[in-house]
């Protein structure tokens, strides 16, 4: 294959396409504000991007199984009030809460398969169940973060910002447990034909439990490191997130069906949509007009990425 | 049920019977398309995990595609999704004989060829035979005869789920196999209508169609009112050319002339059919909806009036036309949409083997229904898989492969030729 054959192929388009969306948002940031092109103009802008990439990393494994997490962004927002109040007052506490939810997660997993539900409908619901609980947990914004959350969330790092180099870590340890490893290929499997799964011996309901517990534990990790940048919390901090976990899935190269995932263009769609928000600051447009924005963003991707197929099929 | 004389204690499944050696190549693939070959070979091989298991299982795929179909180009990297379809095959096959922890002692084969081409067929089922010498038994489930006739040892004729013959394959010939498929025990058999003997071509030509992928611009002729049967074996192209002629219908393309409004009987009644939250009559009405417009409104009363002349005439079983469609049993929903195609206008009925599933006292109902409105003028385009069904035909196009084969006229109508003219070959 020559370097040209290499570079258009589709395989290769589809797989660049992300990091590519990325570098041009990015290039032209720093030609409307150069000031941005630098350690603290790239921290600044990037520090909400770890939250958000570990909460697109639990949509992604929800989106390998076919299915769709309605609850992620409620899910985290509890998770940071339990963060900012259990865990900070009493560890032991906190810590127990924080796995009952991982728990629960895979417990809604277990019943999504075991009844056949739509996981649309049950995530839904979820979402309120989360808000609840967090409500009553903190019903008013406050509570504290734990000292060493926000002493790693606060980590300077020399000449590379501490949220990329997080950024990196996350897509790297992903990408190998679910690309790389044997039983990572089951369950990508389990996107792509089920019953293939089922039939060669393997157990699908298994698979949706461990898909789904990874899911809230990663809906965890994402609320903890949001209350070490705000350092206190509220039961509606994240509400955004749901939405930002699907797009960034889908920015990243993912697919709703089919078990078509991508670890590391998840977190790169996820730094992507982070940027969209400092990008129309410097362009002196309104924050109103982000979601918009984002949605602009994704509809342009997401084109592209028809173009690629078109020539593909 | 035994495997190796043994009786199976715990309940039966596929992981059962593949810890016992027994692998099966299924006709709809079983791989996922998301996956590269090797991790494709992983899922049926749990024994390939730890450091290094992409490079084993790579191995063993390609070591098995090397000597089955040489020269395949497949790489064990490909994402099976990218792959063509007889690609795609070709990994499936190789890899229900690939062997890792349990040893391999049946691959049952279910239309292995259907997606190759001459040259892998060839390369299979030359396999097969070695690999038989070696010591493995093979299924080859098939419908091309030649391939049963050359390779097989023995050969198990089946019909309607049940066994009808079993011999040595030397023991059969071609002619001989086939008549051994339709030599059936004839019970239950609905009689044949009384056979109509009618000149073709008094009544002008209605519906002219050449099937998309017919090469030989052998077309599907039909007169008006008259009954033509498409037969052949399941889904060889009849449902496609019916929905060509639906399609054409008022606008003529190059393949088709359709003259003539056109309505659908649909076959699958749960996915083509019924409207499952709608009552009878909304079914029954839908097709004819533009008739019985008022004032920019559906007319409640017109729609309830052909309600209820169709459940009359058609013998619907309801206490009320307004009760949902689930509510009639799967022959009188079918009877509905019966109705709902000869309660519209339309001058050509298009029948997607309309029977499935119908009870015998219902099929008759609609034969002759079917004929009275024939000799009315309609024209029906019957798609059948029931020989007994085409008896009802004044003229049958048999298809295999989305061509038409062969034409049979009412007189030259036997089981025997339109089972020859499904089965043959290209030589």
């Amino acid at each position: 294959m020559t370097i040209m054959e290499r570079i258009t192929n589709p395989r290769f388009l589809r797989s660049a396409l992300p990091l590519a969306s990325f570098a041009v948002l990015l290039s032209l940031i720093f030609y409307v504000q150069p000031r941005a092109m630098s350690y603290f103009g790239l921290n600044l802008m990037l520090q909400y991007a770890v939250p958000i990439a570990l909460a697109t990393i639990a949509q992604m494994f929800i989106l390998t199984v076919n299915d769709l997490d309605l609850s992620i962004g409620a899910f985290v927002g509890l998770t940071a009030s339990i963060g900012a109040t259990l865990l900070a007052d009493n560890p032991v506490v906190g810590v127990c809460a924080l796995a009952a939810c991982v728990a629960a997660y895979g417990a809604i997993g277990a019943l999504i398969h075991w009844r056949n539900l739509p996981s649309i409908v049950v995530t839904l619901g979820m979402s309120f169940v989360w808000l609840g609980i967090a409500v009553i947990i903190l019903p008013t914004p406050g509570g504290t973060s734990p000292a060493w959350i926000k002493a790693i969330m606060g980590l300077k790092v020399p000449y590379i910002p501490f949220p990329i180099i997080a950024a990196a870590v996350i897509a790297i340890v992903v990408q190998v447990l679910l690309m790389h490893t044997s039983y990572g290929a089951t369950l990508r499997g389990a996107g792509g034909n089920p019953r293939a799964i089922e039939r060669a011996g393997w157990s699908l309901l298994k698979i949706k439990i461990v898909m789904y517990s990874a899911a809230g534990f990663f809906g965890v990790l994402s609320g903890l490191s949001l209350i070490g940048l705000t350092s206190a919390a509220d039961a509606h901090i994240a509400d955004r997130y749901t939405l930002y976990s699907i797009a960034g899935v889908i920015l990243g190269g993912g697919e709703f069906v089919g078990g078509r995932v991508s670890p590391v263009g998840a977190v790169i769609g996820a730094l992507t949509l982070t940027l969209t928000g400092s990008f129309l600051i410097f362009l002196k447009i309104s924050p109103d007009w982000q979601i918009g924005a984002q949605g602009a963003i994704l509809i342009v991707v997401l084109a592209l990425r028809a173009l690629i197929k078109r020539r593909e099929g | 049920m035994e495997i190796h004389g043994a009786a199976i204690n715990e309940k039966y499944s596929v992981a059962v019977a593949n810890s016992r050696g027994i692998r099966c190549v299924f006709q709809e693939l079983s791989l996922c398309p998301n996956l590269t070959v090797a991790e494709n070979a992983q899922i049926i091989h749990p024994s390939l995990k730890g450091f290094g298991w992409r490079k084993r299982a790579d191995a063993l795929i390609k070591a098995k595609l090397d000597e089955i179909f040489p020269g395949h180009g497949i790489d064990g990297d490909d994402l099976v999704g990218d792959l063509s379809i007889g690609k795609r095959q070709m990994v499936e096959i190789a890899r229900a004989f690939t062997v890792t922890a349990q040893s391999l002692h049946l691959v049952i084969l279910d239309e292995p060829t259907s997606s190759l081409d001459v040259v892998t067929a060839g390369q299979l089922l030359a396999y097969i035979r070695k690999s038989v010498e070696g010591g493995t038994s093979c299924i080859l489930i098939s419908h091309v005869l030649g391939e049963i006739l050359d390779y097989a040892d023995r050969i198990v004729v089946m019909k309607d789920g049940r066994v009808v013959a079993e011999r040595a394959a030397s023991e059969f010939d071609r002619d001989s196999l086939v008549a051994a498929m339709g030599n059936v025990v004839k019970e239950a058999r609905i009689e044949a209508h009384e056979q109509r003997e009618r000149e073709r071509g008094t009544t002008p030509v209605v519906v002219s169609a050449v099937p998309e992928k017919q090469t030989d611009g052998r077309a599907l002729v039909a007169h008006k009112g008259e009954i033509i049967g498409l037969a052949g074996l399941a889904s060889h192209g009849q449902t496609h050319t019916l929905l060509q002629v639906y399609q054409a219908a008022g606008k003529s393309d190059k393949r088709s002339r359709v003259e003539g409004p056109v309505a659908l009987v649909a076959g699958d009644r749960q996915t083509d059919g019924v409207f499952h939250l709608w009552s009878i009559a909304r079914n029954v009405g839908i097709r004819s909806i533009r008739s019985m417009v008022k004032f920019g409104l559906i007319d409640q009363e017109a729609e309830q009036r052909l309600a209820d002349e169709w459940r009359e005439r058609i013998k619907i079983k309801t206490p009320d036309m307004d009760n949902n469609i689930l509510s009639l049993s799967g022959g009188n929903q079918q009877k509905a949409l019966f109705a709902r195609a000869l309660g519209s206008d339309a001058e050509i009925v298009l029948m997607d083997d309309p029977m499935r599933g119908v009870d015998i006292g219902t099929k008759l109902e609609v034969y002759d229904l079917i004929r009275a409105e024939s000799e009315r003028g309609r024209t029906f385009l019957w798609y059948t898989t029931e020989m007994d069904e085409l008896n009802n035909c004044d003229h049958t196009y048999v298809f295999r492969s989305g061509q038409i084969v062969a034409e049979l006229s009412r007189n030259e109508l036997t089981e025997e030729k339109v089972l020859q003219s499904s089965f043959e070959e290209t030589a």
